[in-house]
């Protein structure tokens, strides 16, 4: 029987502000888990602290909600022992690109197999307020006293000098979009971000919902607003790298891409190459039967209890008599 | 007097080949049926310092060093420099030739601390500056000294290897140092060969060039000075197999062997050895045709994602566990709490070593005890077993597992440097004993119509685990507190309950844990005097008090090792009937002690300590004792024994 996204829906009261973006994310990634036909009990989503991290209470898939910073090395961790799990990490900006980052770019020289969604929205919501890694500079939105001292970074072009192998951006309010662009990272071959612009209507009031949509930029010619958002399959971009060659070349135009900000803000894949072996195919070169018998699915011992190791390889090393 | 054996040593400068004259030499020992006690002692350094191996042997079990050289092979000026006072008398100095015109405190390695302590020495005994002033000082100490000519001899190698360049071979004045060694003792240089065939093994090239070496030193030893040295090594039939290891070793085959499956690390001393011996041999043997192992070993970013991918790894079901000293296991704490807030059955193996901070990143320590008992931000159940010996690492290391999944908890293996670094002759370990507990997992026949809670509340305070993608298990987890679902609750009465369960496992521990594995207890039951302690003191205080035994005095040994949970009655017990109890640890203020004292109310009447980093040796620890048996000692003694 065909899985709906309300199979993805546990009972837990769903506590985030009234017109927060996460829900948008909640419903795009309940949609994409379904129509992907997962089993609940194949998923893992792993999440950071903050608004973001409470998304696995709300999906009836198996959920693990770490510490700050932490997603993607529980998430690797996880995956290292069981590949044949579909995780995907789940962590704000100030989780990932703050107190995280050095695990985002570390887990891009590896490239295992999982999908990493960055909720961003500039602040950090629930501590009221402050500026994220990805507010602009000078920027001075609602609780902070002072205007951010701070240059933003860009998760994109972070992503892609890391390493990762699938890289996009997404809207927290284009729920359709957003769920496609969700269903493709996990379906990538590799480690995937999505970057998911995402207003946060209590603390955020300049990159609010109207401001992506462009309300105060009306069109005098049609009288509707003019949108900050373009889908980059729009603009026939491809995104996909087809031989090593390309590679260095697309990711630089990605990153281009990528810089684009202001009043025309690019979403949709930016880069993708599935050339690139993941971390479970280099572990399966060292060790040929991995994939099959993972760590987690090894039989350690027999039926008594006894180790199954047989460690006389060792000790034949270090025999003296 | 106790039975010293005979007491060698090598030093030179980091990178000229000290380990591995060492580990020859050890080996070599072993193949003669006698057995070795070895430590290690090196700077945080790659090449150049000092650095130099006490080897002890014996015709019977050794596990500690004693104060002892009775043959000091310097590669270098400076290795006499740092030791020569712990030469003994009718012992031997095996230095270069070429070296004796070298200006003492001109020694650019030597650092100014050292220098101006030393210059005073020389001072004091009329000595003059160069390395051949303080020979002759030695000699009139009756001190053998054997100048070899390290350069002729290796001439003599390149001459019949036809080797142009001497650069090219003078790594081998060790195995120069070696020949000599052996040489002067007299011993089975077949042994010797034997030993480096087995150390250079797989570079056949090597091999002839060291063996030829060894050859032309032994020769050398055997026609110029063996008349002038005493000591005979002999050579001794045993009949049964053992082996020569170090404590890194050692964890490392117990950790596979309890079915280790995912190792973490970060690289830092002295732990990174083990994971990658580990690495070494990923792919394991096991007893069962057609059934595949292997471990995966992981150099992470830092110890922060070394103790969550562990953690995350043993969420799915792999037994994982990750290794570090101090300043990683800093890193770890928050980790920690998480594990120990949603009862993840996660292993860490702390290697101790000098602290605070980077402290003595090379040196031995027990400073953190406390720490390890306390790290982490709120109250959670955690075990902390402490090994005292390289072969308690072993089982120490597969015990670790066991409790981590009987119990689902972080379970935290206190090892310390001296046990990292030390190499040790043991009868193979004995592995019919061992077993695997993996506690009580649902699989998906079991989870069929059920409704599962992660962490239902039980009697235990153990919960049915479920692993990550088991059908029918779908399951929360939440560094939150949380229900019995794993979804975040701040409910009062929740709270209450869930702390409750949580912190029940700690007497569940108690109950269950048989009390063998808990303490040990040597010497005489009922003593007057108590000696306490934990980690590797153990191998000296033992033989402190066989010797104290036989002199009558009434004494006893507890060596804790589970130290958290504390099996608070058993010490009590044991503790209240002694008159004194001596407090013997590697810190500065007697942690053990001041558990001890918390949990029991007994307070320690003497104490022992050492903060130098280096290891206690048998002849200080006895001496030690002695003052306190005999009514000299003040409260609190330290040693302060070890270049």
């Amino acid at each position: 029987m065909a899985l709906k996204w309300q199979d993805f829906k546990t009972d837990v009261f769903v506590d985030w502000c009234p017109g927060c973006g996460n829900f948008g994310i909640l419903a795009a990634l309940q949609m994409a888990l379904a129509e992907l036909g997962l089993e609940p009990h194949r998923v893992v989503l792993v999440s950071g602290i903050g608004c973001s991290g409470k998304v696995p209470h709300f999906v009836k898939a198996n959920g693990v909600h770490v510490l700050h910073g932490r997603t993607l090395p529980f998430a690797q961790g996880i995956k290292i022992a069981n590949p044949d799990l579909e995780v995907i990490a789940i962590g704000g900006d100030g989780d990932g690109l703050g107190i995280g980052i050095g695990h985002l770019v570390n887990a891009g020289r590896r490239n295992m197999d999982i999908t990493y969604m960055i909720h961003d929205n500039g602040v950090y919501g629930l501590t009221k307020g402050q500026a994220s890694p990805t507010l602009k500079l000078g920027l001075k939105v609602k609780a902070i006293p002072r205007p951010n001292i701070n240059e933003a970074i860009n998760p994109l072009t972070i992503a892609l000098a890391a390493g990762y192998t699938f890289v996009a951006r997404a809207y927290a309010y284009d729920t359709k979009h957003l769920k496609e662009i969700i269903k493709q990272a996990i379906q990538h071959k590799g480690l995937a971000l999505i970057d998911i612009l995402q207003p946060c209507p209590t603390y955020n009031d300049i990159n609010t919902k109207e401001w992506y949509a462009g309300e105060d930029r009306i069109d005098p010619k049609t009288g509707k607003p003019t949108p900050r958002l373009y889908k980059l399959e729009e603009v026939s971009y491809d995104p996909v790298v087809r031989n090593l060659d390309e590679d260095f070349g697309k990711k630089i135009v990605a990153m281009e891409k990528a810089r684009e900000c202001g009043d025309k803000i690019p979403i949709g894949v930016f880069y993708k190459n599935e050339l690139i072996p993941t971390f479970q195919e280099r572990i399966t070169q060292r060790i040929p039967f991995y994939i099959e018998n993972p760590p987690a699915k090894q039989k350690i011992c027999d039926e008594s209890s006894s180790p199954i190791t047989d460690v006389d390889v060792f000790f034949k090393e270090l025999k003296v008599t | 007097m106790m039975d010293k054996g005979f007491n060698w040593m090598a030093g030179g400068p980091q990178g000229s080949g000290v380990d591995t004259a060492a580990n020859i030499f050890g080996r070599a020992c072993g193949y003669g049926g006698l057995y070795v006690y070895g430590r290690r002692e090196y700077h945080s350094n790659i090449k150049g310092l000092h650095s130099y191996f006490h080897l002890r042997v014996s015709s019977s079990e050794v596990s500690a060093n004693v104060n002892d050289v009775d043959m000091l092979a310097a590669f270098d000026a400076e290795t006499v420099v740092r030791h020569i006072a712990e030469i003994v008398p009718e012992g031997g100095i095996i230095v270069d030739q070429n070296q004796l015109d070298i200006k003492i405190l001109e020694i650019p390695t030597l650092p100014l601390e050292f220098k101006s302590i030393f210059q005073e020495f020389l001072k004091e005994n009329g000595i003059g500056d160069s390395l051949a002033d303080l020979l002759e000082h030695a000699k009139k100490k009756d001190i053998h000294v054997f100048e070899v000519p390290y350069m002729e001899l290796l001439k003599q190698i390149a001459n019949k290897l036809g080797i142009e360049k001497l650069s090219k071979i003078t790594r081998m004045i060790n195995v120069l140092t070696i020949g000599v060694s052996f040489g002067l003792l007299g011993y089975n240089i077949g042994l010797v060969e034997k030993a480096i065939k087995d150390v250079f093994g797989e570079k056949p090239k090597i091999v002839e060039m060291n063996l030829l070496a060894l050859e032309i030193a032994y020769d050398h030893a055997k026609n110029n000075f063996s008349k002038d040295f005493n000591y005979r090594l002999p050579e001794i039939a045993v009949n049964e197999e053992r082996i020569f290891l170090s404590g890194n070793q050692a964890v490392a085959i117990g950790k596979v062997l309890g079915g280790c499956r995912v190792q973490t690390y970060y690289p830092i001393t002295p732990a990174a050895d083990e994971s990658e011996y580990i690495e070494a041999h990923e792919i394991l043997s096991t007893k069962v045709p057609g059934i595949e192992a292997g471990v995966v070993v992981f150099q992470t970013e830092d110890e922060i994602a070394a103790i969550n991918m562990a953690s995350g790894a043993a969420l799915a079901g792999a037994r994982a566990s990750t290794s570090t000293s101090g300043p990683g296991f800093s890193l770890m704490v928050e980790g920690l709490s998480w594990a120990g807030n949603n009862e993840v059955p996660v292993v860490i193996t702390y290697y101790q070593r000098g602290a605070p901070s980077t402290g003595l990143p090379t040196r031995h320590g027990q400073d953190d005890l406390r720490f390890a008992v306390h790290a982490g931000h709120g109250e959670f159940p955690r075990i902390v077993l402490a090994s005292g010996d390289i072969r308690e690492c072993f089982y120490d290391a597969v015990n670790a597992f066991n409790y981590a999944e009987r119990f689902q908890l972080p379970v935290i293996h206190l090892i310390d440097k001296a046990l990292a670094n030390s190499s040790q002759t043991f009868p193979v370990f004995e592995i019919s004993g061992v077993k695997i507990y993996r506690g009580e997992i649902f699989d998906e026949k079991m989870l069929e119509g059920r409704e599962y809670k992660r962490f239902a509340f039980t009697e235990s305070g153990v919960s049915p685990r479920v692993l990550l993608g088991t059908r029918n298990g779908v399951h929360w987890y939440a560094g939150d507190e949380h229900n019995e679902y794993g979804h975040i609750s701040e409910e009062s009465h929740n709270r209450t309950r869930m702390m409750d369960k949580r912190m029940k496992k700690l007497e569940t521990v108690e109950r269950e844990v048989p009390i063998t594995e808990k303490l040990n207890f040597f010497g005489e039951a009922n003593a007057k005097n108590i000696i306490v302690s934990w980690g590797s003191p153990k191998g000296a205080i033992i033989e402190a008090l066989n010797e104290l035994s036989k002199e009558a005095f009434s004494l006893g040994f507890l060596q804790i090792r589970m130290v958290h949970p504390l099996p608070r009655e058993p010490i009590q017990e044991i503790l209240q009937k002694a008159e004194r109890i001596i407090d013997v640890e590697m810190n500065y203020s007697g942690q053990i002690g001041g558990i001890i004292m918390e949990e029991t109310g007994i307070p320690m009447d003497f104490q022992i300590l050492k903060y130098n980093g280096r290891p206690m040796t048998t002849t200080e620890v006895y001496n030690a004792l002695k003052l306190v048996l005999t009514g000299k000692a003040p409260k609190r003694q330290v040693l302060t024994y070890g270049a």
